[in-house]
């Protein structure tokens, strides 16, 4: 068996048939019932270069698994490179070294022979600016699927159905789901692209400023999503807004010049924090 | 005092909102301070002008508090403080709500004393009396100057001269009711004396609780109903900003 082959394969009757039912074909955590929460993400002596510049500095880190996780700092800090590397998007950064591991479902991830693609698969993505494809809106949350293979047309619409009643969009958009993507407004659009990545089932859903160039209300309503979205998936968020860090997120960990500073508990971090650093940071104080 | 750095924000405007609550809670302190001081006067002495010039202020210290509970409100919605700036702004709120209770409590004695204080009392229950309110102007004033300094120590020092008030109190309450027992015609002024006392005693109290408000506001913990050496004993181990001292 190759390492390809252990990544765990949703079948395209799982991914269809039933969503919900995705927790229960999971055996219960045992970490779970002692009241701790297990790791989704482990992150070990995290080194990343851009050529000779150092952006990540002996990064260590634990992510908790169906929790949500905010990257908070200013900009340069790291937050979105390191982000960048759970579903390995410095890959594609000319001169981009990294060194340590990523351990992920106990693989780590930093290894030359992974499948990307399937990484990316288990491990989705939301950008700053809403990235619709030049679809409609049904094609663009089938995307994913398609690409796998899936085909099959009750397949793919209880999916879809299922993805943007997951992104909370189904209401604004089951009309009219053969429209162009590109006719939704930035919010809708922003909850669209996270249908589409939670289509595919990932595990991990990665945020980068999803809400930056949203409106308020269209903010609050991804947020109450990602409140909606960690019952079943892990996520992490990098955010300049630190209010936005402090309503969503359940840990908090601020960076500073490639430097995880502290990583705690949202609550103990925005209320009492430990590093004077992060306390200037999130008072607005002078460095 | 800056040990919260509250002049550091780049908002200059943030410095001064928050400068100015600070400000403005010693203001009324300092209020509060005069009208303990001279309710305790007012009823050692037996001097009913005084009585009435405490009960007639009370309105100064009843103003500041609402003027500062709404700059707070006004802070928070704009401001959304965070971390040391969301601790002092919360423990303002608290420390004016005592400091305004110690107030009714001072006006409460000079009502009494303009009133209803219908005898004059021994010269023992009289001395005992304006010690404990000695004990308890200390307590403000310290407390006072500990939160105009945020220094936890003198905030510990001041919870524990309440137990000093409070063995005072139980001290005045048992002699009290010898006297009750020996002449039952002087009850209804030990009545009014005892209940002096408890308005004295009551003030203490509430100069603890803003000494911990202090600690709460230096240190992150929550030490109301626990003891001192408890208090010492949670921020033993992991005092703030501590960590990074030397990487600053």
């Amino acid at each position: 068996m190759t390492e390809q082959d252990q990544l765990e394969f949703t079948t395209a009757a799982q991914v269809a048939g039933d969503p919900a039912g995705q927790e229960s074909t999971k055996p219960a955590d045992p970490d779970a019932a002692s009241g701790t929460v297990p790791t989704a993400v482990t992150v070990k002596d995290l080194n990343l270069y851009y050529g000779d510049v150092q952006a990540l500095k002996d990064i260590q880190l634990e992510i908790p698994s169906k929790q949500v996780t905010a990257f908070i700092g200013p900009s340069g800090c790291g937050k979105s490179t390191l982000l960048r590397c759970f579903n390995r998007m410095n890959d594609l950064v000319d001169g981009c070294r990294i060194e340590g591991e990523i351990i992920l479902e106990g693989r780590n991830i930093q290894k030359k022979k992974l499948d990307v693609a399937e990484l990316r698969r288990q491990v989705g993505m939301v950008f700053q600016k809403p990235n619709p494809f030049p679809k409609s809106i049904y094609e663009n949350v089938a995307y994913g699927l398609r690409i796998q293979g899936i085909n099959r047309r009750r397949v793919l619409d209880e999916t879809v159905e299922w993805a943007l009643k997951g992104a909370a969009l189904w209401e604004e958009v089951s009309h009219r789901l053969n429209e162009p993507a590109f006719g939704l407004s930035g919010g809708q659009q922003q909850r669209l692209v996270i249908a589409r990545a939670i289509a595919v089932q990932p595990k991990v859903i990665l945020l980068d400023e999803p809400c930056s160039a949203l409106d308020p209300i269209s903010t609050l309503k991804v947020e109450e999503l990602i409140n909606e979205l960690k019952r079943d998936y892990t996520i992490i968020i990098v955010t300049h807004n630190m209010q936005q860090a402090a309503r969503v997120s359940d840990r908090t960990a601020f960076m500073y010049l490639g430097e995880l500073i502290e990583y705690g508990d949202t609550d103990q971090v925005f209320t009492n924090p430990r590093i004077k650093r992060t306390e200037d940071y999130i008072t607005g104080r002078y460095g | 005092m800056d040990k919260l750095n509250i002049g550091q924000h780049i908002s200059r405007q943030f410095n001064e909102e928050l400068e100015n609550v600070r400000s403005q809670v010693l203001r009324m302190g300092g209020i509060v301070e005069e009208q303990l001081g001279h309710a305790v006067q007012a009823l050692v002495e037996g001097d009913v002008a005084l009585a009435r010039e405490v009960v007639a202020n009370d309105y100064r210290v009843n103003a500041l508090e609402v003027a500062i509970d709404e700059e707070c409100t006004r802070i928070v919605a704009r401001r959304q403080p965070a971390a040391s700036d969301l601790r002092l702004v919360m423990a303002v709120i608290k420390t004016i709500t005592d400091l305004e209770r110690i107030g009714d409590e001072a006006k409460r004695v000079g009502r009494m004393v303009a009133e209803e204080l219908n005898g004059t009392m021994n010269e023992e229950v009289r001395q005992e009396i304006e010690h404990m309110g000695g004990l308890v102007s200390d307590m403000l004033r310290q407390v006072l100057d500990a939160f105009a300094r945020t220094d936890v120590e003198t905030a510990l020092r001041v919870v524990q001269i309440d137990n000093k008030v409070d063995a005072k109190y139980g001290s005045i309450t048992r002699q009290l009711m010898t006297y009750m027992a020996e002449d039952p015609r002087s009850i209804p002024l030990i009545l009014n004396i005892l209940w002096a006392a408890r308005a004295i005693e009551r003030m203490g109290d509430r100069c603890q609780n803003i000494a911990e408000y202090i600690f709460y506001l230096v240190h992150g913990r929550d030490i109301r109903h626990t003891s001192v050496d408890d208090a010492l004993a949670k921020v033993a181990p992991a005092a703030p900003h501590q960590a990074d001292e030397s990487s600053d």
